[in-house]
């Protein structure tokens, strides 16, 4: 589903990434972990199509699509999704009129109609019971006053509402108590299929707890240095990543 | 023959033609020396610094029309606020027009200047009222000195007015170039509440020059919210000059959405003369191509426990230019007064330009007074929020801009304006956004 192939992106002539290879296939979970400023989360924003970042080398292949020219709604389009680890506040839109903005908008690109309100309704509904959300919550401005927790499951309520093929989790556990953690994890788990797939971005193994990954991959200077599966997390959170960048560095 | 020559000289014959009531006529007579020695305001004055009228007043406006014109209210509804109850006073080419307006005198006085200056019954409030608010700038006493209609609304005491009235004024273009000079007075008195729409509409392409005052006074405890609507064609403009009276524990806000236009100028000003007054003054411009919009704001704080609110935010495109200036006194009686202002702006193309200056004068030690301004561009960020959810950046930029305006937008009391308001945005901004903004 998702190929990267040795990608180079920098920001203002920064180099960020250097040489990132990765594969992800239907149905699979992976995790990028990695010590931070190591570019975990310009990795994100480069899938998404953040346009302040120039991919400089290598390419990115969405479900055999060069997606490098496309810009981030039409990736979306295609089902690419980020969880945003600093949702950002909207006031005067409210999580209602901001989703059905974003679902008509996506089903408009695909030649569809608009979502007829009572489907529109009935979807909300039931995807907010998913993420255990007031109805309240929803007429509210969106982002705005929610605290943490409530930022990132909504996060996740906008991933459910839009159902894309590839979910990119983005620090999604920065910020959450346990309960929220809990009720973000079990919200990703309900949505996993065997033809969607999740890229979980973290800086800590907890989240992995409950979101459990087929592959983990180290991220460090800018390179997968090191790829293995879910042990491999457990052995980064009692060493630290010290070991790794010696490794590197070695 | 140049603009001021030709008012000069047909001052006379307008003066012989209206009614000749001693009173009004001396107020008129005095305001014209006023103009004739000012002329209009340029550039060398400082309240005028970034707003240059020569390029309207090159027109060779007729100062009086000539014909009376009708309009048909099918052809115009859309201009109106229709989908509520509403009294109406509606103007077309500076005459009241009949036939477009729903008047009232059930009560309260919902009528027209002319009446109140000629009919014996209004001429107390006229005596008291007229003028008393207004200032003895240039424009504001040409106004004056042609004051001869518009919109006079006298709320008694303890009146709630539960339906809104709007104050229309079209331009047909019958003439080449059309000036007009309409003039307003709203006298609220004790305890009552009204709500007041204006709107100023060209419906040609010809040249329109409009001098408006409209003097307001909330007595004690009254409520007046008003809405400007400016959203005329762009070859329109507008100066609008408005002068609010507040006495004890009074409410009064005005609501400026500037989208419209060729020139616009705002002279807003405010005079509290009584304790516990809340003003508030907000506005919301989003202009582009070569529009020029200028808020010129007064607030003056004469008595002690006052609170005044001004929110203005504005988004600037193309060639278009904005001014902001907001002068707030504090007199030395005016203890414990509480003055806030913001000026919020987004330019949106490198041609745009914004000139912001705060102007806070305080001779009083007890109190507390804050402004603030920001020049910005949209935030990149929220753009692609948006954009990773599938909404494209051009309606994502729209619905940036709409939350922008939101704490503006967000204190307009009446729902059908604000659909309004945000339709006319989303028109302004080129996108459908799927619901009601």
């Amino acid at each position: 589903m998702l190929k990267i192939n040795n990608l180079h992106a920098s920001i203002e002539d920064k180099a960020i990434l250097r040489g990132i290879n990765l594969e992800i296939n239907p149905g699979e979970v992976h995790a990028i972990m990695g010590p931070n400023g190591s570019g975990k989360s310009t990795l994100a924003s480069v899938i998404a199509g953040k346009e302040e970042y120039e991919v400089t080398k290598g390419n990115i292949l969405f479900n055999e699509e060069d997606i490098e020219e496309l810009a981030a709604e039409e990736r979306a389009h295609k089902g690419v999704f980020l969880s945003f680890q600093y949702p950002v506040e909207i006031p005067g839109v409210s999580v209602t009129n901001f989703m059905k903005t974003a679902i008509n908008e996506t089903r408009k690109a695909k030649g569809l109609e608009d979502m007829p309100a009572k489907d529109m309704l009935k979807l909300i509904r039931e995807k907010s019971e998913l993420l255990e959300i007031d109805r309240k919550f929803l007429s509210r401005s969106l982002n705005e006053g929610f605290s943490g927790g409530e930022k990132k499951r909504n996060e996740i309520f906008q991933m459910a509402m839009l159902e894309p093929k590839l979910a990119i989790l983005d620090e999604t556990d920065s910020g959450l108590d346990i309960d929220a953690l809990r009720i973000v994890a079990n919200g990703v788990n309900k949505l996993k299929s065997k033809d969607n797939a999740v890229l979980v971005i973290t800086h800590y193994q907890r989240l992995l707890d409950y979101i459990v990954p087929d592959f983990v991959h180290v991220l460090y200077n800018g390179r997968i240095v090191k790829s293995g599966t879910k042990e491999l997390a457990h052995e980064l959170e009692e060493k630290g990543y010290d070991w790794i960048k010696e490794e590197v560095n070695a | 023959m140049e603009l001021k020559e030709k008012l000069v000289s047909s001052f006379l014959a307008f003066e012989n033609s209206v009614d000749v009531d001693a009173y009004v006529h001396d107020v008129r007579s005095d305001a014209f020396k006023i103009f004739e020695e000012k002329g209009f305001p340029t550039k060398k004055e400082e309240a005028w610094k970034y707003t240059s009228l020569n390029k309207i007043l090159n027109e060779d406006y007729s100062v009086f029309p000539k014909q009376e014109n009708a309009l048909e209210y099918k052809d115009v509804k859309k201009y109106l606020i229709h989908d509520i109850d509403t009294y109406k006073v509606v103007f077309i080419d500076g005459k009241y027009s009949s036939h477009l307006s729903q008047t009232t005198h059930d009560g309260i006085d919902v009528c027209l200047m002319s009446a109140a200056f000629s009919k014996p019954k209004y001429r107390l409030v006229i005596e008291n009222y007229f003028n008393k608010a207004a200032s003895k700038d240039s424009l504001t006493s040409l106004n004056t000195a042609f004051s001869s209609e518009g919109a006079y609304i006298h709320i008694p005491k303890n009146k709630l007015v539960e339906k809104p009235i709007q104050i229309i004024h079209f331009s047909t273009g019958n003439e080449s170039a059309l000036m007009l000079q309409p003039r307003n007075l709203i006298v609220v008195d004790e305890n009552s509440h009204v709500q007041i729409i204006e709107r100023h509409q060209s419906l040609t392409s010809n040249a329109i020059l409009t001098n408006s005052v409209t003097e307001i006074f909330a007595n004690k405890r009254a409520i007046v919210d008003y809405y400007k609507i400016q959203n005329d064609n762009s070859n329109a403009s507008l100066i609008d000059n408005t002068f609010i009276k507040q006495k004890q524990e009074s409410v009064a806000s005005v609501h400026t959405f500037s989208f419209g236009g060729k020139l616009i100028r705002n002279n807003l000003n405010y005079y509290q003369e009584g304790e516990r007054i809340d003003s508030t003054l907000k506005g919301v411009t989003i202009i582009g191509d070569k529009q020029h919009v200028d808020h010129n704001t007064l607030v003056h704080h004469i008595e002690p426990n006052c609170e005044s609110h001004q929110d203005y935010k504005g988004i600037f495109g193309e060639n278009s230019t904005g001014v902001f200036n907001g002068k707030i006194i504090v007199e030395k009686e005016a203890q414990k007064t509480n003055a806030f202002q913001v000026n919020n702006n987004i330019l949106i193309s490198d041609k745009a330009t914004i000139n912001t200056k705060p102007q806070l004068e305080i001779f009083a030690d007890d109190v507390k007074c804050s402004h603030g301004c920001t020049i910005g561009q949209l935030d990149e960020s929220a753009l692609f929020y948006m954009q990773s959810r599938g909404i494209p950046k051009k309606e994502a930029k729209a619905l940036l801009m709409y939350a922008f305006s939101n704490n503006v937008l967000s204190s307009v009391k009446i729902p059908e304006i604000k659909q309004r308001i945000t339709k006319i945005i989303a028109n302004k901004l080129g996108v459908s956004i799927g619901f009601d903004l």
